[in-house]
């Protein structure tokens, strides 16, 4: 994310860059020790858990067929509802920095608001809202559509869950583009499909694969507002994080462990992978 | 889940921490002032109790990890005996108390909606095609437990004890269950507030608070003709209070849950009371019924292990095929 100024020449390569600003060595030791005992210390903790049955036991407790299931729900719900966010999160996003309307900021504080409310809360709204005697579950119920207790259910959760992330990557970076380069490529004869993909969308995807990733990555794990949307039938909208506390309450803290490391490492391949388009994106735009 | 700091200043008040599952509450919030007040009156000694509820395998796990609760009062035997495997409760917990150590009792009953329009009067009705159960999921959840296992015990002796059979049934009613809630008021929530199902199977204690709660004259209670014994169970936990210094209070606030005015306050907060007295003039609140035992599955252990460990017959049930 952060482009690193190429070295030119044959500079012997520095371990660090020589900085005017004093105080490296106290920030940088404070950010090793937080880093250390925040983040890695608890995976470090958590991907030492599962071995006590040896590897065996460790992928016994993952291709169960129940197991496999739930982790397919919760990154394919994930994944599809951070895509759809991509897309709506941009709009919202364009219309909030590109528009003066009444009630703009009133807007731009609600979409805030799924970070702020417990997801427990959130679950039980949408619930409530999506359920066959709700609002929205009422009207769709004689379509024969069924959110509420469904794999749907999953994703309109993460939907809620994800948004905010997506707008509030997307939304600086746009505030900051001058709009004066979409008028410049207007007077250089671009339509105005082409001004978009060529001009705005090239600034933008970095943003827009931030976005992307941390509001994947909140709903591969997220657990609170799923819970009482998704139905929790075991191998259709049983989703992996409740897999993980179902174990922990038969005390089987290894299998608990195992799917979490799973989960883990499914996760760092898919931020890895967003990661990578990053940069070939950055490399590719000269930026 | 809460648990209140507490100073270890020599001339503050005895504090004790009361690690106990959702239903209860509003249980111990009344037996605290009354226990409270009679240890003053007794002793002349203050003491102070602090409350945490949760989930009964989660407040279990709790204990094991380290929160200094003095005394656990859970949903099932099986959650106390995993806190004992860990050495922190004495082995033979469910002996130190009368009636296995569990006070009061509650049971497994119906709850259906107004006129019982699906006619449901046992659990062989729980199996007909057309109708919706909600029950949470025994997986996650102690109340669930004691419902598989109430409708095991009377597939079983339906199908005159043939195993295969009676585990068929248990998977047809299941099989009519469209959400598995993880714990026992996210499914009263499901049947009461979200209007999902014609039947809710699940505590005693929770049907008659849903009850108290939409009014009267919404929902009904059927109790079938055979259920369960749920026996929650209390125990002290030695290596707390030994470090803590307050077996003494402990024992005794355990010990207190058994007189008559706990009881009859167990009774008031729709807990099965287990003293005669009591159980004489709520008769007519709590009707006999045909109920079995743990012990008729050999107890918690091999319970847990046969029906709900990963492989168990209720992960069977969701086996495709």
């Amino acid at each position: 994310m952060v482009a690193l100024a190429p070295s030119i020449g044959a500079r012997p390569a520095a371990w660090r860059e020589p900085s005017p600003l004093p105080g490296f060595h106290l920030a940088f030791g404070f950010t090793l020790t937080y880093v250390g005992v925040i983040i890695l210390l608890p995976l470090a903790a958590l991907v030492a858990r599962p071995w006590e049955h040896g590897l065996d036991g460790f992928v016994a407790a993952i291709v169960q067929p129940r197991t496999l299931a739930a982790l397919r729900l919760s990154f394919v719900a994930a994944t599809m509802a951070a895509l759809v966010n991509v897309v709506l999160g941009l709009l919202i996003a364009w219309v909030l920095c590109r528009y003066e309307f009444p009630g703009r900021r009133v807007v731009d504080a609600l979409v805030d608001l799924p970070f702020a409310l417990p997801t427990a809360v959130a679950g039980i709204a949408l619930a409530s809202l999506y359920g066959p005697n709700g609002w929205i579950g009422s009207l769709l119920e004689p379509l024969g559509v069924k959110v509420a207790y469904t794999p749907l259910g999953v994703f309109v959760a993460l939907l809620a869950v994800g948004l905010p992330f997506v707008v509030r990557a997307v939304q600086p970076v746009l505030q900051d583009l001058d709009a004066g380069y979409e008028e410049a490529a207007k007077t250089l004869g671009a339509t105005a499909p082409q001004s978009l993909w060529r001009v705005v969308m090239p600034a933008l995807a970095p943003a827009l694969i931030t976005g992307f990733a941390l509001a994947f990555a909140r709903g591969a794990g997220e657990y609170g507002s799923v819970i009482f949307i998704a139905g929790n039938m075991p191998g259709v909208s049983e989703i992996a994080p409740l897999v993980i506390v179902t174990r922990l309450e038969q005390y089987d803290y290894a299998g608990a462990a195992s799917v979490g490391v799973a989960m883990l490492a499914l996760s760092l391949i898919a931020l890895l992978i967003t990661n990578a388009a990053q940069v070939a994106l950055a490399r590719r735009g000269g930026r | 889940m809460l648990a209140l700091p507490r100073a270890s200043l020599a001339a503050a008040p005895a504090t004790l921490l009361n690690a106990s599952y959702d239903p209860t509450r509003e249980f111990y919030k009344d037996f605290n002032g009354l226990f409270v007040a009679d240890w003053q009156r007794k002793t002349g000694q203050p003491v102070r109790i602090n409350q945490s509820h949760d989930g009964s395998g989660k407040q279990a796990r709790a204990v094991v990890d380290g929160l200094e609760a003095d005394v656990v009062t859970l949903a099932l035997a099986y959650d106390v005996d995993a806190i004992a495997a860990k050495g922190l409760i004495a082995k033979n917990w469910q002996s130190r108390l009368a009636y296995n150590s569990a006070p009061y009792t509650s049971t497994i009953v119906f709850v259906v909606r107004k006129g019982n329009p699906k006619a449901i009067h046992d659990w062989i009705d729980l199996v007909k095609a057309g109708v919706k159960v909600i029950t949470p999921n025994p997986k996650t959840s102690g109340g669930a437990r004691w419902a598989y296992l109430a409708a095991l015990g009377y597939a079983t002796k339906r199908n005159g004890g043939d195993a295969t059979r009676a585990l068929g049934f248990v998977r047809g009613i299941y099989k009519n269950v469209p959400v598995l809630d993880t714990g026992a008021r996210g499914s009263t929530t499901t049947f009461v507030q979200r209007g999902i199902g014609d039947v809710l199977v699940g505590w005693e204690n929770e049907a008659m608070l849903a009850i108290d709660e939409v009014g009267p004259g919404k929902l009904e209670i059927v109790r079938p003709s055979m259920s369960i014994l749920a026996e929650p169970s209390v125990a002290v936990v030695d290596k707390v209070v030994d470090k803590r210094g307050s077996r003494k209070l402990a024992e005794a606030y355990l010990r207190f849950l058994y007189t008559e005015g706990a009881q009859e306050l167990a009774a008031k907060r729709h807990f099965r009371p287990r003293g005669q007295a009591v159980a004489a003039r709520y008769a007519a609140k709590f009707p006999r019924m045909n109920l079995i035992t743990i012990a008729a599955f050999g107890g918690w252990q091999k319970a847990q292990a046969r029906n709900f460990a990963d492989g168990g017959t209720f992960d069977k049930i969701y086996q495709p095929g």
